[in-house]
C-alpha cells in the first residue's frame, strides 16, 4: 500500500464503492478507507457473507449492493479496512489507525463518502441499558445475526424504523408496539410532494408495504405520540407515552429509538468546509456544487455525508463525483465530464424527486430535538443534562464552542458526534433563534482515539 | 450622540485581560463598555493550559506574577468563584546534570533578585512529590504554591463580576475604527459608534491591529499553541511538570484527565481564521511523555487543539499608557503566560488610569520598546 494516491475515498458504502469503481476505470491511483471489516457500509453492511436463510427477510434492495461490492474488489482500488480515521487536513492528508499503527496518506484528491449515523433522541432514559438506535440494531442483525429478545417497542419516526419494524416481525421478534411521534399533521404537510414521490412509485409502495406488515403481524402501531419516557432502574422496563393526552406504557426489555439519520460531518467540519441547515430534518449539510465539490479545494462529497437520499442516489452520486475528480486531475476533458455524468444526472433526479415527501412526512420529533425535561442527558460522556446547558446559555455561553468549554459537554471521546446537534438546538430554543445562527461544535482531531504511545509512533507522510 | 453609547471607558477585547480591566474599573464606580468581536473568553484566554505559574517567569515580570498569586489564593473575594484553581505546584525536572546546574543557575539569579518562591529540590524529594517520575529526573526547580486554574470557568467568573458591577458588554462586534472627536474617543464597532475619554486596548493577539488605530505600532505576531488532552486515568500525579530542556508540560486535572501541551505550535488559518494541528509537534510531545511516564503509552488522546497567542519580540507583554495617544492604555501581547498574571493587569491599569501611578515598574513594558534595538528573549516561557 502507498502514501500517494491520486484519490482517497474515506467510507466504502455505497457513495464511496462507486466512486472507487469509475475513477479506476479512468485510471486514477485509488485508495478506500473504512473503518468496517468489509465494504458495503451501513446499508449493505456485510452482503458479502449474508446467509442465505435471511435473503427473504433482507429483502431485493439489500442484495442490490453486492454486484457493487464484486465490482469494487475487481477495480484494482486499494482497500484499508478496519481503519478509523483520526486526522484530516486541507493539505489533503488523511491519518488512520489500522493495525494499531497511526498513519498518514497523502491525496491529490479526497472524496468524503463517510454516509450517515443514527440522531441521538435524548429522552428521559434514553442511556439506560436496553435502549438503542434502531438502525444500529438492524447493524446488529445484519453483522452478526443477532435479534434482540424481546419484548421490543420500536420509538419514533422515519422510513428506516418501518424497515426494521419489518425485519423483526420477519425474524419472529415479539414487537410489543410501535410507538410514531409523526402522525396525521405531517402526512398533510407532505401531501403537497406527493406529485414528486409519484416519479418513483416503488418507494412509496415499498413504504406501504411495509407499514402493511407490521399491522398484519399484530404489532399495535401508536401514532402522534408524545412525552415519551424510557422506565427502568438499571435497565429499561418500559416506554411510557401519552397519546391525545391519554398516558400509555408498554412494557419492553429492548426500546429502539430512531428518529431520522443525519449526515456524518465530522470530516468535513475538521476541513473546514462550509455548510448550511437544512430546516425540514433539522440538519447541517455541506455546501456542494453540482459535482458534490466543497468550499475547500480538492475535497468533495458524495452519499449520505452529503445530506440524507439513501443508497441509491448516494450510488450515483459517488460516479459523479469521481467523473468530476478525473477532470479535476486532467485525465479527461470538460466535454468528456459531461458525456459521462449526462445519463447519471437524469437517474439522479428522478430519485431525488422523492425526498421532500419523505422528508416532510418523518421530521424529526420536537420533543428529540429540545428535550423538554430539564432532567434529560444531552451529552453522555461527560454527563450533562438540558438544564446544566440551558444554566450556561443563561450565563452568557451564547455558542456551542462556549457551552462546551463552561460545561465540558461534547469534550469526551465521541467528540460532540451524539450531543452536538441537541447542544445547538437547546441554545437555539434559549436564543430563540434557528441552530444555523448558533452554530457548531468546532470538530477537533483526533476524530477518534488514538492512544499516547500510538501518537509518539506517528507514520508521517511529507 | 446618543447619550447610551457613552461611557467613562471603553475596554476593547473581552479575553481575561479585558474582563480584570473591565471589572476594576467599575469597582472604581467608572461606566465601563466592553466590546468583543467573537465571544468573550472564545479565544487563547479561554483554551489556554490553565498554567497558575510563578515558576520560570521572566525576571521582569516576577514583580507582577508575586502580586497575582496573592490574588489568586483570595480569586473567590474578587470574583466569587475560585476558577477551579488548586495549588499543587509546579516543578521543573532537570534530566541530566546540564539541566541541573541551568536550573540551579535560575534559581540562585531569582534569590540574588530577592525572591524565594523558586527552590532546588534533589531528585529523593523529586521522586516524592512526583514518584511516577522515576529514575528519569535527578533533580527538580520547583514553586510550591503554583498549580493550575480552570481557564474557561476563569473568563466566566471575571465577565461575570464584571457584569455585576455594572460593565457593559457587546459581544460579535468588532471594532473597525477609533477615531478623536473633541477629548473623546469614538470606536465604530458594529454598526454603531461609542464615545469615551479613555480606551483600553486588551485584543490579544490582535492588540496591535488595535494599537495601530491609535498611533502605536507594537511589533506583535500571532502563534498558535496546541494542547492535547487524554481521557481519564486514576490519580497518580500532583504538581504541575514542566522539563528544563525538554518540550514537557503536563498535569493531571481533578477529573483525571492530562492535560499536555509545552509550546506546541500550530498552523494558523484564514479563512476561515482558525487553526490546524501539526501533529509532527504532537508526535514529538507524545513521545516525551510516553519517555517519562512509559506506562501511559495505552491512554487514548481525546483532543487536540490550539489557540492564538500574541507573542512580542522579547516576550515580554505590552502594558501601560499609549506613547502617541492621550486617554489610551494597552495590556496584550501576553506572548503566552498571562494567564496567572490577568488578576493583577485589571489592577494595574485601573491604577493608571484612576490615579495616574502603579506600583509597579512598567518601563520593561513599554509600547514603544520595540522601536529601540531589541534585546533577546530571555528563553522562558
Amino acid at each position: 500500500m502507498k502514501n500517494h494516491y491520486d484519490l482517497v475515498i474515506i467510507g466504502a458504502g455505497p457513495a464511496g464503492l462507486a466512486a472507487a469503481v469509475t475513477a479506476r476505470t479512468f485510471g486514477l491511483t485509488t485508495l478506500v478507507v473504512d473503518e468496517q471489516a468489509e465494504p458495503g457500509g451501513q446499508i449493505y453492511r456485510a452482503i458479502e457473507q449474508a446467509r442465505d436463510d435471511n435473503a427473504p427477510v433482507l429483502g431485493k434492495d439489500y442484495f442490490q449492493g453486492l454486484s457493487l461490492v464484486q465490482q469494487f474488489r475487481q477495480s484494482g482500488a486499494d482497500y484499508r479496512p478496519e481503519a478509523t480515521i483520526w486526522d484530516i487536513g486541507r493539505d489533503l492528508k488523511v491519518g488512520y489507525l489500522a493495525d494499531g499503527r497511526a498513519r498518514q496518506v497523502r491525496a491529490r484528491y479526497l472524496l468524503i463518502a463517510a454516509g450517515a449515523m443514527e440522531r441521538p433522541v435524548p429522552i428521559p432514559g434514553w442511556t439506560l441499558p436496553g435502549v438503542m438506535g434502531a438502525a444500529a440494531a438492524d447493524i446488529l442483525f445484519k453483522s452478526c445475526d443477532m435479534i434482540p429478545q424481546g419484548p421490543v417497542v420500536l420509538a419514533g419516526s422515519g422510513p428506516l424504523q418501518l424497515l426494521v419494524a419489518c425485519h423483526l416481525v420477519d425474524n419472529g421478534v415479539d414487537v410489543a408496539g410501535m410507538v410514531e411521534t409523526n402522525g396525521f399533521g405531517s402526512y398533510l404537510k407532505a401531501l403537497p410532494h406527493l406529485p414528486g414521490a409519484l416519479r418513483v412509485p416503488h418507494y412509496l409502495l415499498k413504504g406501504l408495504g411495509m407499514r402493511r406488515k407490521v399491522k398484519r403481524a399484530g404489532v399495535p402501531i401508536y401514532q402522534r405520540a408524545a412525552s415519551l419516557r424510557v422506565e427502568g432502574n438499571t435497565e429499561a422496563e418500559a416506554l411510557t407515552f401519552e397519546v391525545g393526552g391519554k398516558p400509555q406504557r408498554l412494557a419492553a426489555a429492548v426500546i429502539l429509538l430512531h428518529e431520522g439519520v443525519v449526515p456524518n460531518l465530522q470530516f468535513t467540519r475538521l476541513l473546514g468546509c462550509r455548510h448550511i441547515w437544512y430546516p425540514r430534518q433539522r440538519y447541517w449539510k455541506p455546501v456542494l456544487d453540482e459535482w458534490g465539490r466543497t468550499s475547500v479545494t480538492g475535497v468533495s462529497v458524495a452519499g449520505d455525508a452529503a445530506g440524507i437520499y439513501g443508497a441509491k442516489i448516494a450510488e450515483t452520486a459517488g460516479h459523479i463525483a469521481a467523473i468530476d475528480i478525473s477532470f479535476s486531475l486532467q485525465v479527461i476533458s470538460e466535454q468528456e465530464r459531461s458525456w459521462a455524468a449526462a445519463p447519471l444526472r437524469r437517474d439522479l433526479s428522478r430519485e431525488m424527486a422523492f425526498r421532500p415527501f419523505l422528508d416532510t412526512l418523518f421530521p424529526p420529533a420536537g420533543e428529540a430535538l429540545v428535550p423538554p425535561d430539564e432532567e434529560t442527558l444531552v451529552c453522555r460522556c461527560e454527563e450533562l443534562t438540558v438544564g446544566q446547558i440551558r444554566e450556561a446559555v443563561s450565563q452568557g455561553g451564547l455558542s456551542p464552542g462556549m457551552v462546551k468549554a463552561y460545561t465540558r459537554t461534547g469534550m469526551g471521546p465521541c467528540q460532540g458526534r451524539m450531543c452536538g446537534l441537541t447542544l445547538a438546538e437547546i441554545i437555539g430554543d434559549c436564543r430563540q433563534i434557528e441552530p444555523d445562527g448558533v452554530g457548531h461544535l468546532h470538530v477537533r482531531p483526533p476524530l477518534k482515539p488514538i492512544t499516547l504511545g500510538q501518537m509518539a509512533e506517528l507514520e508521517l507522510v511529507e | 450622540m446618543n447619550g447610551d453609547h457613552r461611557y467613562d471607558a471603553i475596554v476593547i477585547g473581552g479575553g481575561l485581560q479585558g474582563c480584570s480591566v473591565a471589572l476594576h474599573l467599575a469597582a472604581e464606580k467608572m461606566r465601563v463598555l466592553l466590546i468583543e468581536r467573537d465571544l468573550c473568553g472564545q479565544h487563547a484566554s479561554g483554551v489556554n493550559a490553565g498554567g497558575v505559574r510563578r515558576l520560570n517567569r521572566l525576571v521582569e515580570e516576577i514583580p507582577l506574577s508575586m502580586a497575582a498569586h496573592r490574588m489568586w489564593h483570595d480569586l473567590k473575594v474578587l470574583v466569587g468563584s475560585d476558577c477551579g484553581f488548586r495549588p499543587t505546584g509546579q516543578v521543573r525536572i532537570a534530566g541530566t546534570s546540564e539541566d541541573l546546574g541551568a536550573l540551579e543557575e535560575r534559581a540562585r539569579r531569582v534569590r540574588a533578585l530577592g525572591y524565594d518562591h523558586e527552590e532546588m529540590i534533589g531528585a529523593r524529594e523529586l521522586r516524592q512529590i512526583v514518584p511516577a517520575i522515576g529514575e528519569r529526573g535527578v533533580g527538580a526547580l520547583i514553586c510550591r504554591g503554583d498549580g493550575y486554574a480552570d481557564p474557561a470557568l476563569t473568563c466566566l467568573a471575571f465577565r461575570l463580576r464584571a457584569q455585576e458591577r455594572g460593565v457593559e458588554i457587546r459581544e460579535q462586534t468588532a471594532v473597525m475604527g477609533i477615531e478623536k472627536i473633541r477629548n473623546d474617543w469614538r470606536v465604530s464597532a458594529g454598526d454603531q459608534n461609542f464615545e469615551a475619554p479613555l480606551i483600553v486596548n486588551c485584543a490579544g493577539a490582535w492588540g496591535n491591529e488595535i494599537a495601530v488605530m491609535t498611533g502605536d505600532h507594537p511589533s506583535l505576531e500571532k502563534e498558535a499553541l496546541a494542547l492535547m488532552v487524554t481521557s481519564r486515568v486514576p490519580h497518580f500525579i500532583d504538581p504541575v511538570v514542566g522539563h528544563a530542556s525538554r518540550k514537557l508540560s503536563f498535569k493531571q486535572m481533578v477529573n483525571g484527565t492530562l492535560v499536555i501541551g509545552g509550546a506546541l505550535k500550530a498552523f494558523l488559518t484564514e479563512e476561515p481564521a482558525g487553526t490546524v494541528i501539526d501533529f509532527r509537534q504532537m508526535k514529538e510531545s507524545a513521545g516525551t511523555v510516553c519517555a517519562f511516564f512509559p506506562f501511559l503509552a495505552d491512554l487514548p488522546v481525546v483532543r487536540c487543539w490550539a489557540g492564538v497567542e500574541g507573542m512580542t519580540p522579547d516576550r515580554l507583554p505590552i502594558i501601560g499608557s499609549s506613547q502617541a495617544a492621550d486617554g489610551v492604555y494597552h495590556a496584550f501581547g501576553f506572548s503566552a503566560h498571562g494567564y496567572q498574571l490577568a488578576p493583577v493587569i485589571g489592577r494595574v491599569v485601573a491604577d493608571l488610569i484612576c490615579r495616574g501611578e502603579t506600583e509597579f515598574d512598567l518601563t520593561s513594558f513599554l509600547v514603544d520598546r520595540f522601536n529601540h534595538p531589541v534585546k533577546e528573549a530571555g528563553g522562558h516561557s
